[in-house]
């Protein structure tokens, strides 16, 4: 193997920083492009329409499927710790706190980064190597505004929706298992909850988080297929980025925002 | 047509999204738009009401027949005062029914518990439980406990 000189490792380094200091500016370029730029050819409402089917209609059996199982798992699980300190009526407060909290948001993200994310970087990836993009061009329309500003503010819209849903039918697998399963009186399931859960603390400050992480996760992966390699084996490496880099961002931030929003500061 | 059915599927998620924002604010959170049904409110003052929260139930018989709307402090009389909203069906308290603060089980949540009195008057919107009695508090009762049994030792 060749020996590589300090200066050359060094050289190396740098290259390394200017390239992700380039992605950055280059995305944020693109996201203020995409939102803020003049109005492109077709009709705006139909474009997101038809995003909006595709990104969040198209999500809405995983996180469905999800939130039940999720919800009927945190009340199995909350009440067999609880019932041997006999409080096992907390547990509605339980499986709704955490799920409006942490759960709702986060894992609908996760799951939105898997199943519309990368979906969304493949077909713009597909797109570029196939010089879609480019032809648009040549005719006179803008990309940024024809085909991502449509899909960045689908994926904007629907995902706070489906953390609310998964939310909701969360809650309501929870109370199946809790109260007709395990025989956790009716009344005091939802009135724990409704003691414990408030709607600003609690359920305003979990669709903030959902809108971050909406935000984060649809640009990084509009981004990615826009930015990708046009070679199939660019787009797939950047299918795999884009749920990689959504998911590390979205847990990462799901901390910082968790720190502001329940922390002591 | 096909742009039909995605429109109106788009359609049916925005609905669903709006009403589990809906459901989360209602059902889960408690929020509350308008009082929900007949209620009216009485005043009951308290020594102490250590633990007992808004919210709280109003229980008669064990039958939960409304909850705790407020908890202030009386600035005359130092007292705790606690506001009970009673459903409308259950006009037909005596005056001097007793309001005590009970707890459900050992460690569990507090609660108001009503009993009945014998007086011919009812108790009206607006009116007062004077009869009352206060929350158990176990540092209390342990230190009459402790006091009670050194007084004991001296006097032997």
């Amino acid at each position: 193997m060749r020996r590589i000189s300090p200066l050359e490792r060094l050289r190396l380094f740098g290259r390394a920083g200017i390239d992700v200091v380039a992605t950055l500016g280059r995305s944020v370029l693109f996201l203020v492009g995409a939102l803020f730029g003049r109005s492109g050819a077709g009709k705006p409402l139909q474009l997101l329409i038809k995003q909006l089917f595709a990104v969040g209609v198209m999500s809405l059996a995983i996180i469905v499927v999800s939130g039940i199982f999720i919800g009927m798992v945190l009340a199995l699980q909350g009440y067999n710790i609880l019932v041997s300190y006999g409080s096992e009526q907390a547990v509605g407060q339980m499986v709704a706190l955490t799920l409006l909290r942490e759960l709702g948001p986060v894992v609908t993200a996760l799951l939105f980064a898997g199943r519309a994310g990368s979906a969304l970087t493949a077909e713009i990836g597909n797109m570029k190597s196939t010089e879609q993009l480019s032809s648009l061009e040549m005719i006179g329309v803008d990309p940024l505004k024809y085909i991502v500003a449509p899909r960045l503010w689908a994926g904007f819209i629907s995902m706070p929706l489906l953390s609310m849903i998964f939310c909701v039918v969360g809650i309501w697998g929870g109370a199946m298992v809790a109260v007709d399963w395990l025989g956790v009186y009716e009344g005091s399931f939802w009135a724990n909850m409704q003691n414990s859960v408030s709607f600003y603390d609690d359920v305003l400050n979990g669709v903030i988080k959902s809108i971050v992480f909406a935000f984060v996760v649809t640009w990084i992966a509009v981004f990615q297929g826009y930015d990708c390699e046009p070679t199939s084996e660019g787009i797939s490496r950047a299918t795999t980025r884009t749920v990689v880099y959504a998911s590390l961002a979205v847990l990462g931030l799901d901390f910082i925002l968790t720190a502001l929003m329940f922390g002591d500061f | 047509m096909q742009n039909r059915t995605l429109e109106i599927g788009v359609g049916l998620f925005l609905m669903a999204g709006v009403l589990a924002l809906l459901l989360l604010a209602l059902r889960v959170s408690g929020l509350s738009v308008g009082s929900a049904g007949d209620t009216y409110r009485v005043y009951a003052y308290f020594d102490n009401i250590a633990g007992l929260t808004v919210r709280s139930k109003v229980t008669m018989a064990g039958v939960t027949i409304g909850k705790v709307t407020a908890i202030d402090l009386d600035r005359d009389s130092y007292m705790g005062r606690v506001t009970l909203e009673l459903d409308g069906n259950v006009n037909n308290l005596p005056e001097d029914s007793t309001a005590s603060i009970l707890t459900a089980g050992l460690l569990g949540e507090k609660y108001v518990g009503i009993s009945v009195g014998g007086d011919e008057e009812v108790l009206k919107d607006g009116g007062t439980i004077h009869d009352t009695q206060s929350s158990l508090v176990l540092e209390d009762l342990i230190g009459k406990f402790l006091l009670n049994s050194v007084n004991k030792d001296e006097a032997n």
